[in-house]
């Protein structure tokens, strides 16, 4: 069940390197989605833009318990798990604007992140179609004999799909190293969790599979850290599924046509006293880690690039219209074959060779 | 040459590509111990054991999902549909992630993998399980799509379909299973996207695939005894479509009948039909016939059944309609 503060290991809240990276991770995060919804009401983009925003200790916390080799399979709304796993922000803004030069080629825009080079596997807008896929990514790991954790990332909504459920379901009776971590944000769209599910915790649904599962105040970013510590520690050491499920909140509407309305301000503010960002800057101020203009600094450093993202992506180029036709299909080099005519029998079958890191 | 079934092919091609690959492997329904539904990966388990030939619950998006997880980072696996109708169950898994990763991600990703299983009616089975479900697939931009007709076919095509980098639809004729056909010694493999003229003919041009690939040419066999020749042309795959070598035909013929075991609307053979007009219109000297399974749910009893599917009879009508000799 939820980890308390008092039992979180010492060492790691006294750790100022690491607080305050998880403090600028989850500032970034911040900043460019503020910056992207004024972009996208200025009309600089199209589509649909779902704010991670008061989700991202989540993300970060997450990101931050797990190797450089352990892969990430997100949803639509995944640009703090973008931010936080491969960092490049200008590449995440250059997506959003429809360029060349963002992280898709311009071709997924917000809701289809990628960078396989850092086993970001995607952000996948079929609610719940990206939880089988977690778990055969997982798969490949284990038939491979590699040490790699899968982690999962869906909404409290996900958890009434068939698909989240064969994929669940398959993860347990195949013993896959995934860490599902639902964000339980209490609103599937505009819909209060009570009216979308018959149990209050989504975590309760690992126990028919059967599946561990653990329950985290989504809000405090080391709590998730720990917790994700140990879930990826267990799914690496012992190949066993887990279901984490962080309870959370987000400040905006479902997307950027959604006022919210089905909701009071009273609610949403009392959410907002446990802002994580806000969070994590008492308990730093109150270990005596930094004081108020040195986070503030991070926060303007955050601005600065966020601004740079900007410009960058508005002076990327379109995609080529020439290019409209490439990748639907996988060809194959002009100097190659189409039909792979190796002699030698024995394949590498590691993964390592495909992908940096 | 050995003589050998369609069965026996397709294991055959499983079999050498995962001696070939290690990154290769079987799963579906009851594909290992059980050692196949319709007994095509019989033997497969005990020579490959059960890593690589991997027993799933029924849970097609599940294990469609695992598939295309695992063909993410590089595995070549091969799903098997119990029934291509099951496949409908992981229609979204098919649609919205196999064929459309690569191109979201800017191509950075690659799908290897190969989903394969039987097709079209068998006999009297309903309308649950008896559909041809060609259509559906091959709208998809970033599928290909094979439907081989004969032993041969399947396993040099089937072979192709795991070495490619791309998604790949491999549709098996559910009644073809127990048909034998000669197939070549050693190693081969078929191109996909190539047809293939199974009958050479002057008067018309039958455009098929899988099962009625065998009824046009029982068709042909009728027809040759009044004088009529048809060349019958053999799809193989679907998509990617071999247009040049239906225009070839039918520069020579100037008549044009597509027999589909599916349904007629938006049929496969639709297409064929437009872009025969559009690259060979004035080639033409009828209008381009279809012969389609009728426009209903498959019905079981036996005599309604044989009404559905489209038959030789209807073959040798539509055939002296484009002859106009009706």
């Amino acid at each position: 069940m939820s980890l308390r503060l008092s039992k979180l290991n010492k060492e790691l809240i006294m750790d100022k390197d690491l607080m305050l990276s998880l403090y600028r991770d989850m500032v970034r995060i911040r900043r460019f989605e503020e910056e992207a919804a004024r972009s996208y009401s200025r009309g600089k983009m199209g589509g649909f833009l779902h704010l991670y925003i008061g989700q991202e200790a989540v993300a970060v916390g997450a990101m931050s318990a797990i190797e450089p080799t352990d892969y990430i399979v997100a949803t639509y709304r995944e640009h703090g798990h973008y931010l936080a796993r491969v960092g490049d922000m200008k590449a995440a803004m250059a997506e959003l604007f429809g360029k060349a030069t963002g992280c898709a080629k311009g071709r997924g825009g917000s809701m289809h992140y990628f960078d396989v080079d850092k086993r970001f596997m995607g952000g996948h807008a079929i609610v719940g179609g990206h939880v089988p896929i977690a778990a055969g990514i997982a798969f490949a790991s284990k038939y491979r004999g590699e040490q790699d954790v899968t982690l999962c990332f869906f909404g409290e909504g996900t958890a009434n799909m068939g698909a989240f459920h064969e994929g669940m379901s398959l993860a347990a009776l195949w013993k896959l190293p995934v860490v599902f971590i639902c964000e339980n944000n209490l609103y599937s769209m505009g819909t209060p969790l009570y009216r979308t599910l018959a149990v209050e915790d989504v975590a309760v649904r690992a126990k028919g599979y059967p599946m561990q599962q653990e329950i985290v105040n989504g809000d405090d970013v080391l709590e998730v850290r720990e917790v994700v510590r140990r879930a990826a520690k267990r799914a690496r050491e012992e190949s066993l599924p887990i279901l984490v499920e962080a309870k959370t909140y987000r400040f905006r509407g479902h997307s950027m046509s959604d006022p919210a309305k089905y909701r009071t301000k009273e609610e949403v503010n009392e959410w907002k006293q446990r802002d994580p960002i806000f969070l994590l800057e008492q308990r730093i101020y109150d270990l005596g880690i930094a004081n108020k203009a040195q986070l503030k600094a991070i926060d303007d450093e955050a601005k600065q690039e966020v601004a740079e993202a900007v410009t960058f992506a508005e002076e990327s180029p379109q995609p080529d219209p020439s290019e409209l036709y490439d990748n639907v299909y996988y060809e194959a080099p002009q100097d190659d074959t189409v039909h792979d005519d190796r002699d030698d029998k024995v394949v590498p079958l590691s993964s390592r060779s495909r992908h940096a890191g | 040459m050995r003589e050998m079934s369609y069965r026996e092919a397709v294991r055959e091609a499983m079999a050498e590509e995962m001696e070939r690959d290690e990154r290769v492997f079987l799963m579906g329904e009851e594909v290992g111990h059980y050692n196949g539904a319709y007994k095509v990966s019989e033997g497969l388990l005990e020579r490959f054991g059960e890593r690589r030939v991997v027993d799933s619950p029924i849970a097609e998006t599940g294990f469609a999902g695992v598939g295309i997880g695992a063909a993410m980072v590089g595995l070549r696996p091969i799903i098997e549909f119990m029934t291509w109708n099951f496949s409908l169950c992981a229609y979204d898994q098919l649609v919205n992630n196999a064929a459309k990763l690569r191109y979201m991600s800017g191509g950075q990703i690659s799908l290897p993998i190969v989903f394969r299983g039987p097709g079209g009616a068998a006999h009297q089975l309903a309308a649950q399980h008896s559909q041809a479900v060609e259509n559906l697939y091959a709208y998809v931009p970033g599928l290909k799509v094979i439907a081989p007709a004969t032993p041969a076919d399947a396993k040099g095509l089937l072979k192709s379909a795991i070495r490619d980098e791309n998604p790949t639809i491999f549709i098996e004729g559910e009644v073809l299973y127990g048909s034998k056909g000669e197939v070549q010694d050693g190693e081969y493999t078929v191109p996909i996207g190539q047809a293939d003229i199974k009958r050479e003919g002057t008067d018309v041009t039958i455009v098929a695939w899988s099962k009625m690939v065998h009824v046009a040419l029982e068709a042909a066999e009728e027809l040759a005894k009044q004088g009529i020749e048809l060349e019958v042309i053999d799809l193989r795959t679907i998509r990617p479509l071999d247009d040049a070598s239906i225009l070839r035909s039918v520069k020579k013929t100037n008549r044009c009948v597509i027999v589909e075991e599916g349904w007629p609307v938006a049929g496969f053979g639709a297409e064929v039909c437009y872009r025969i007009m559009k690259d060979g219109f004035d080639f033409l000297d009828a209008p381009v016939a279809r012969v389609t399974g009728e426009d209903v749910p498959m019905p079981y009893a036996k005599n309604l059944e044989e009404l559905v599917v489209p038959s030789v009879g209807k073959v040798i009508e539509a055939v002296r309609g484009v002859l106009y000799r009706g």
